[in-house]
């Protein structure tokens, strides 16, 4: 107990001497502060967590601990500082189609290339990164029914940087019975990918050739509106009801994604440059984004019944529906265990091709990004949770990921070819709170 | 479509605050709705973690609470 005492207070002051040495802003992610009951004022609450996630075929693995502190400052104030470290490496699909012939590939720096095999999934394989994110946010009352929360974000990686802020007010009605719930977040991206941005449609080059990239960072703004209900069904159950509302203005592409181009029998048209022809992918420089989100959440004799649904809507013309259902079966000794089921569907982005053909003119925008074709996904999962002898709360987690494409249209030899593979994921993670 | 969808907007948050008044409990009658495990937050670093993978891996992203920062990864 005394140990644990020590712990926490070597690492209270880590924490401020971690928010008083960084100037920079930083940014909350959840509309609320992870605050315990127990929680009394002046006391910090820690929460850790670790991640690991790992892709079939050797596609991307990732490691991710977080680490939360919380501080109860007065009766109804919080302050919540979160750094994440999110490290990845493997491979990810290029966006281009599998040949029966072998094809060669320029890496993103231009400097050197990569072979795939005939009949083969492309995957570029030098997909690695660390990203670290610092996060804070401080809630705290306005009025006996009035809240309000403000924080900021910023999120650092090799090619990537995104910093926000945002705000929230929340008013609770009804006895306190109903809340209602209004946030505004504003984002800040700026990417500079490796090698430089390609040009829309640009031809991938040889090594050693002038590469169709520009030099400089690309830019993206992003507004996120989210409007809520929670409201008290009765002593067991309550919803929460949400309308988002997202627009972001600015590069939108994947630097990294291309597209192949192909003749009227399915192979890589020969242009007579020695590596794959393929062009970089371009999307529109805008998309909004409508959600509708509904959640119940019912206590059953100490079990807990939690479900959601989504829907979202966007300019891009992806809908997407995702069903949440988990079940927490509480044991007498206060462990439980829950099993999770999720679905997600999606519709095709509008511009989605997963190729070009040389005899059709070049469309407006285009892009094969498998994340923006039609699928289904199903994640199963299972949680156990106990509370240590000091009682502090573990959660263990693993979690299954499956994600199912619609094999789209093909012709020729492409028909042997499979453009858009089933893969999985395993996610394993571990939570502890003291 | 947009007309349609605030159209439905409309319906849902009227029908949603018009109900609202009529539901609930007294203020001695929330110990349940009181625990933790009941809280809409209970897990934030589980669902940040969640939100994260699925921004990364799927077209949509957000919807439930409101958007954290973004990343290199979509």
């Amino acid at each position: 107990m005394k140990k644990n005492l020590l712990l926490k207070s070597a690492l209270a002051t880590a924490t401020l001497t971690l928010i008083t040495g960084t100037a920079q802003a930083e940014e909350g992610q959840e509309q609320t502060t992870p605050a315990s009951k127990e929680q009394a004022i002046g006391d910090w609450k820690f929460d850790a967590a670790f991640l690991f996630y790992s892709e079939s075929d050797s596609r991307v693995s990732a490691i991710e601990p977080v680490f939360n502190a919380n501080k109860r400052l007065d009766e109804e104030e919080y302050l919540n500082l979160k750094l994440t470290v999110d490290s990845l490496t493997g491979a990810s699909p290029s966006g281009a189609v599998a040949s029966d012939q072998p094809l060669t590939f320029t890496r993103p720096s231009g400097n050197a290339s990569y072979t795939v095999n005939a009949n083969q999934y492309p995957l570029d394989d030098t997909f690695k990164d660390t990203r670290v994110a610092l996060a804070t946010s401080w809630t705290f009352p306005v009025s006996d029914m009035t809240k309000a929360g403000l924080g900021a974000n910023i999120s650092k990686e090799y090619d990537y940087l995104s910093a926000s802020i945002n705000g929230n007010i929340s008013y609770d009605f009804n006895n306190r019975n109903s809340t209602l719930f209004a946030g505004l977040s504003y984002a800040f991206d700026s990417i500079d990918p490796v090698g430089g941005a390609p040009i829309a449609f640009g031809r991938m080059q040889p090594v050693g050739d002038p590469q169709n990239k520009l030099s400089g960072s690309q830019d993206k703004d992003t507004l996120d509106l989210l409007v809520g209900i929670t409201q008290v069904i009765d002593r067991e159950s309550l919803f929460q009801f949400n309308y988002s509302y997202s627009m972001s203005d600015g590069y939108h592409n994947d630097p990294y994604k291309v597209l192949s181009v192909l003749d009227d029998q399915g192979n890589y048209f020969d242009d007579g440059i020695p590596v794959a022809n393929v062009l970089f992918e371009n999307r529109p420089d805008e998309r909004t984004k409508h959600g509708l989100f509904g959640r119940y959440k019912r206590y059953i004799d100490g079990d807990i019944l939690d479900v959601s649904y989504r829907y979202m809507t966007d300019d891009w013309e992806i809908d997407s529906h995702t069903v949440d259902l988990k079940y927490r079966f509480a044991f007498d000794n206060g462990d439980y265990l829950q099993p999770h089921v999720r679905y997600y569907t999606q519709t095709q982005a509008d511009f989605y091709q997963p190729y070009l053909r040389q005899d059709q003119p070049l469309p407006q925008f285009a892009s094969s990004d498998y994340r923006l074709a039609e699928y289904d996904a199903i994640t199963l999962g299972l949680e156990y949770g106990w509370k240590s002898s000091g009682g502090n709360q573990w959660r263990m987690a693993l979690e299954l990921y499956n994600q199912t494409p619609t094999e789209p249209e093909k012709y020729g030899v492409l028909q042997q070819q499979t453009l858009l593979p089933d893969w999985n994921a395993v996610m394993l993670r571990v939570n502890y709170s003291f | 479509m947009k007309q349609k969808l605030l159209l439905l907007l409309a319906i849902l948050g009227f029908s949603v605050l018009s109900g609202c008044s009529t539901m609930g409990v007294n203020a001695w009658e929330k110990d349940l709705l009181a625990k933790p495990e009941m809280a809409l937050d209970e897990q934030p670093l589980t669902d940040a973690l969640d939100d994260h993978i699925y921004f990364s891996k799927e077209a949509s992203s957000g919807g439930r609470a409101y958007a954290g920062g973004g990343c290199g990864c979509n």
